[in-house]
């Protein structure tokens, strides 16, 4: 059993999710879908214990040997991420019952859950892969059902949002594809530990490097990485809360974990940074998504939007830390994949909250709610210190790190962008703040009581977990060094 | 030289008409058909790569040695798949699309998105503007 | 008792945090409520002093809670400044809140349990900030202040203070995370270790202008000091209660404020490597300038609390130049300003509070004539601007003399002027408020008079519990001129080893 964990964490939600369809009560599919995703998360910290205690852990699906079948290869990258995923997917899915409730028609409720496991299943087949092309087909199911998902929104615009994203996603997956052709072309191997001991031999012929772009803009597109995040804000803002929530604290990070997979073990650091203005590059686009993406979000007036945008900026520091391409910045990207699924899932699941209650999410509608709904206030207050960087929070954390692979590196004047860029969060964050427990509240949500405890015990958990891993580090800290120090070490060029 | 390499012309040719009227059509059907012969021309760059001088398509027989690569068509046929899924999401999009707007171009959707927006705000009186 | 100094430490910092609960869950019984707020400041005075006797005995104190991040520790231990300021706000604290008593009431104020709640905590984040062993977990109190003093600041929740609030927080808020956080990690990245060590942590042989760049982001970075032109939180805050202004901003939050400047200056940056950076001087001159400037501006003020934080300001100055001047005598000078200056502006504060209460009089200009109706009060009043300026018989006169020895030892005699300057002006905008008070009719007796009240006149003095307070206080000031001894001698300890 423990063998086959690695094909376990694809299949379990996999065939979970047809067998939603004859489930007929929709509770019962909740359930179900529940103990599938949590099942998810059982078997990801197993294989992460797994990673951690005896190293690599390579799993070849039907027993095809390597570079001919498709190999499942689980290092401490991937390892932390997979826990990442089935962890949100299954804190996000605990609120999904009461949420959907009041969002989604009744008769569409099991379609909303098997397009979920159907994501999921995606999402998490995309990070344990170790075949390219594998990469491609499970991030087309994971995002054509995100589509889908992002098009159950209420308002019509959910639609027009879903339709924008589908066809840039499509652009952006065919992008891929086409980059894996040419690398298949140039080495006849789909496998990526395969194509990392290959490509050097060919690396500067210009397939390569037309490979290379075309890979990193596709993945670009789908993180939405500054210019290229234009459909995001409406995806998320539009999209059912849960979907929100759920796309927002893991879709992005998988997009994320693609680009260091592709440039530090599949085309190698020495490749992606020497031969191209990759860090120049890379660190410009994320500091102006970092302003471009706080500025807007200062200037919006629904609340799901601000955050959305917020998405973008902190997009734009993961980024940022990866371009840096030392231990330190690279520990600092993945901590902030990490600590950005614990603030963005705790937003936006209690914006989710918000939404039961009221029925929206416009910033006045906040009014007096810091009386009202005492508890979910406090939780967006708290994940919103922490998306500061307030001490004592996983923001800072990842924060810390950052900075001190810039300074490391002796980027002053980066370093202080960044952290003018996060005053801008103040901004965003306090204006909600003060709106909520500063100003009386609208005569029409006189009535409104706390959010049920569906909501609160989730979104609780991971105000939690934002408190504890910004005071106990040892753990995301841990694991974060060892798989950036494993990826540097990979290329032999691990910088002090 | 120009002609040995003319499989990729046509695929570059389509992949630019593709991407050209995805951008550039403002009709959500005629986005999708771009979109399609955007990625039927990735399909066909596979096809044409597998191809090997002088071989046969991949079926076992006797006296014959060569065969074209056969990993990349069946590569291909999950991309097919893939894309099929696509178009058809695409098109429902659409349908829904028409439902809730009574129209499939950009402009006008764009334009009752913006409306909505406004009268959205009118209801809201901020009283308390930042 | 039997419990061990590290218990006590501990009980300082948690005690104040904790008794939150108790004051929330006796919210409805306001006797109660008070009654638990002083006990347990009575209980936290208690801890500090023990912990005094524990370091003049000589004894080691070290507590270490975690680890946050790889060799970035959260821990506490006792140094001689830091005793000194635990000591100041402890004792104070407990005077505050029996003013509080007899304010918050006498002034209706709404929310009090909130009120009492938050400034608890910030007492206990206060504690954390004395007692830091390192910069990172000074660094971390010194944010939590800043939060938990927020609520207090907007109290009210009108318009004016909620933008006050919010120029409080942004400000305070931008310069620690910008300024003070990248200089801990420079700090930190540069010399290894952010301990608090007698003599600095950076290597002789460090690069003298990344560490004169460190520097300049630490003296802006600590917004809490007040250097111009990060100033502007601080008149901003006064739309607090009264006995917010007194204790947060005439003592509390701006001390923590020159408190972690002369713990930067002192413990990271040592005073030798301090002497020969090249920002040095460039800071002091900004420093002096902004005592210069905010003494013209406490001039100009007609609202007495501005009035009072502006030479708040300048006095924060002082501590700041003390320590930039980097000799022995200007840290002493510094330290025993912390705590002189603390008990003259904290009495202003409270008769410009017991003045508000009583005749709901703000402006300076209404003040003529007051001290027939609150003799106590002026009375009081005159003797602290005494202080503040420095002259005997009060506490003031004794740091502002070594203040201005340390300028001359170090041959600075721009700021022995500025200083000199300063305290002139100190006469000029303290002084006339008695005066006026006692010696000048009210100029808005005749309308008075038309209107037949003659309530100005009449001995009205402040509730009972504010006199306790401001007498308390009062006294204090003088008897610092007489035994001044134990202050010197723990200010003088801190550059022993």
């Amino acid at each position: 059993m423990l063998a086959h964990l690695p094909i376990l964490q694809v299949i379990v939600p996999l065939i979970g999710a047809p067998v939603c369809v004859l489930l007929s009560r929709a509770r019962l599919v909740w359930l179900f879908a529940l103990i599938v995703s949590g099942l998810s998360f059982i078997v990801s910290a197993l294989l992460l214990q797994q990673v951690l205690m005896s190293g690599t852990v390579i799993y070849e699906l039907g027993g095809w040997d390597a570079p001919w079948g498709i190999e499942y290869r689980i290092d401490k990258l991937n390892g932390f991420l997979l826990l990442i995923i089935s962890a949100m997917s299954t804190l996000v899915l605990f609120a999904a019952q009461t949420s959907i409730n009041k969002e989604i028609p009744a008769e569409k409720h099991t379609h909303f859950y098997i397009l979920y496991l159907l994501s999921l299943t995606g999402m998490l087949g995309v990070v344990v892969t170790g075949d390219a092309f594998n990469v491609f087909v499970f991030l087309e199911i994971s995002s054509l059902s995100s589509y889908a998902l992002i098009a159950l929104g209420k308002d019509r615009r959910a639609l027009w949002a879903a339709y924008q994203y589908l066809i840039l996603g499509t652009i952006g997956a065919t992008f891929i594809l086409i980059g894996i052709g040419l690398m298949y072309q140039m080495t006849g191997t789909l496998n990526m530990a395969d194509l990392a001991a290959r490509l050097p031999e060919v690396a500067q012929t210009k397939t390569v490097f037309t490979a290379f772009a075309f890979v990193i803009t596709g993945i670009c597109l789908k993180l939405a990485l500054f210019p290229l995040h234009l459909w995001l804000p409406n995806a998320y803002t539009y999209a059912p809360s849960i979907v929100t929530a759920f796309l927002a604290a893991t879709a992005t990070k998988v997009a994320f974990y693609l680009l260091i997979r592709f440039t530090y073990s599949v085309f190698g650091g020495s490749f992606s940074f020497t031969t191209l203005p990759l860090q120049f590059l890379f660190m410009t686009l994320g500091l102006l998504g970092i302003f471009v993406g706080s500025i807007a979000a200062i200037y919006q007036t629904n609340v799901k939007q601000i955050f959305a945008y917020s998405s973008i900026a902190q997009i734009g520091y993961m980024v940022i830390g990866f371009s840096i391409s030392s231990v330190t910045g690279l520990t600092a990207a993945l901590l902030h994949i990490f600590n950005h699924a614990l603030m963005k899932g705790a937003l936006f699941l209690a914006l989710g909250a918000v939404m039961y209650r009221i029925g929206s999410v416009q910033i006045n509608q906040f009014q007096g709610l810091g009386q009202q709904m005492p508890l979910t206030m406090a939780a967006i207050l708290v994940a919103g210190l922490s998306l500061i960087g307030m001490p004592l929070t996983v923001g800072f954390v990842s924060k810390w790190y950052l900075l001190s692979a810039l300074i490391e590196k002796g980027w002053w004047p980066v370093a202080l962008l960044i952290l003018i860029g996060s005053l801008l969060t103040l901004v965003y964050v306090w204006k909600i703040v003060e709106i909520a427990y500063f100003k009386p509240s609208l005569s029409t949500n006189s009535t409104v009581i706390e959010a049920p405890l569906a909501f609160l015990i989730p979104i609780w958990l991971l105000v939690i977990a934002n408190i504890y891993f910004g005071v106990d580090t040892r753990l995301s800290v841990e694991v974060a060094h060892a798989a950036s120090e494993s990826l540097l070490q990979a290329q032999g060029q691990v910088r002090p | 030289m120009l002609m040995g390499l003319f499989n990729y012309w046509i695929v570059v040719v389509l992949m630019m008409i593709g991407l050209y009227i995805v951008i550039a059509h403002g009709n959500l059907i005629k986005k999708i058909v771009g979109l399609t012969i955007f990625q039927t021309s990735v399909f066909i760059f596979y096809i044409s790569m597998a191809k090997v001088d002088g071989g046969t398509a991949p079926i076992l027989m006797a006296n014959v040695s060569q065969y074209a690569n056969p990993l990349p068509h069946v590569l291909i046929l999950t991309a097919i798949v893939v894309g099929i899924a696509t178009t058809a999401l695409a098109l429902a999009l659409t349908i829904r699309i028409k439902e809730a707007y009574n129209s499939i171009e950009e402009e006008s959707i764009q334009q009752q998105n913006k409306k909505q927006a406004s009268v959205r705000d009118e209801l809201d009186p901020r009283n308390d503007p930042y | 008792m039997s419990l061990s100094l590290e218990v006590m430490l501990q009980m300082c910092i948690v005690l104040p945090l904790l008794a939150t609960i108790p004051i929330a869950l006796t919210g409805h019984k306001p006797n109660l409520r008070e009654a638990v707020s002083i006990g347990m400041g009575l209980v936290v005075l208690y801890c500090v002093i023990k912990l005094y006797h524990g370091i003049s005995q000589g004894e080691n104190i070290n507590v270490f809670w975690w680890e946050l991040m790889p060799g970035l520790k959260i821990s506490f231990s006792i140094e001689p400044l830091g005793i000194l300021f635990a000591l100041l706000t402890s004792f104070l604290w407990i005077i505050t809140t029996i003013y509080s008593i007899g304010y918050m009431r006498c002034h209706h104020e709404k929310n009090q349990t909130r009120f009492y709640s938050y400034f608890s905590v910030a007492i206990g984040t206060v504690m954390g900030v004395a007692f830091a062993a390192n910069l990172f977990t000074l660094f971390i109190f010194y944010e939590l202040l800043t939060l938990s003093t927020y609520p207090l600041v907007s109290h009210s929740g009108t318009e004016n203070a909620k933008k006050a609030g919010r120029i409080y927080l942004g400000l305070l808020l931008s310069t620690s995370i910008v300024f003070f956080l990248l200089a801990i990690i420079c700090t930190w990245l540069v010399a290894g270790t952010l301990d608090f060590t007698v003599g600095g942590v950076f290597d002789p042989s460090v690069n003298k202008l990344l560490a004169g760049g460190v520097l300049v982001l630490f003296i802006f970075g600590i917004g809490k000091a007040a250097i111009m032109p990060f100033h502007l939180w601080l008149p901003a805050a006064m739309v607090a209660p009264t006995p917010v202004s007194a204790l947060l901003h005439a003592v509390a939050v701006v001390k923590a404020g020159v408190f972690a400047v002369l713990k930067v200056c002192v413990l990271i940056f040592g005073l030798d490597l301090l002497a020969i950076l090249p920002s040095t001087q460039f800071l002091l001159y900004i420093v002096g300038l902004t005592v210069f400037i905010a003494s013209i501006i406490a001039m100009r003020q007609d609202n007495l609390k501005a009035r009072l934080a502006y030479s708040t300001i300048s006095q924060l100055g002082y501590v700041t130049i003390g320590a930039l001047i980097a000799t022995s005598s200007g840290v002493i000078g510094s330290a025993m300003h912390i705590v002189m200056h603390a008990f003259g502006k904290i009495t202003l504060f409270f008769c410009a509070g017991a003045i508000l209460v009583t005749t709901q009089k703000s402006n300076v200009s209404e003040m003529h004539g007051l001290g027939k109706q609150m003799p106590l009060t002026m009375a009081a009043f005159f003797i602290a601007s005494l202080s503040i300026i420095g002259v005997p018989p009060t506490g003031g006169s004794w740091s502002k003399w070594y203040l201005l020895l340390g300028t001359v030892e170090s041959e600075q005699f721009i700021l022995m002027i500025v200083l000199l300057f300063s305290s002139l002006m100190n006469i000029a905008y303290l002084l006339p408020i008695p005066f006026n008070a006692f010696f000048s009719h009210s100029l808005s007796h005749q309308q008075l008079d038309s209107r037949n009240t003659l309530s100005t006149f009449q001995f009205k003095e402040a509730p009972p519990a504010v006199l306790i307070a401001i007498g308390i206080t009062t006294v204090s000031c003088l008897l610092l001129f007489i035994y001044p001894q134990p202050i010197f001698d723990l200010a003088r300890s801190i550059l022993e080893p």
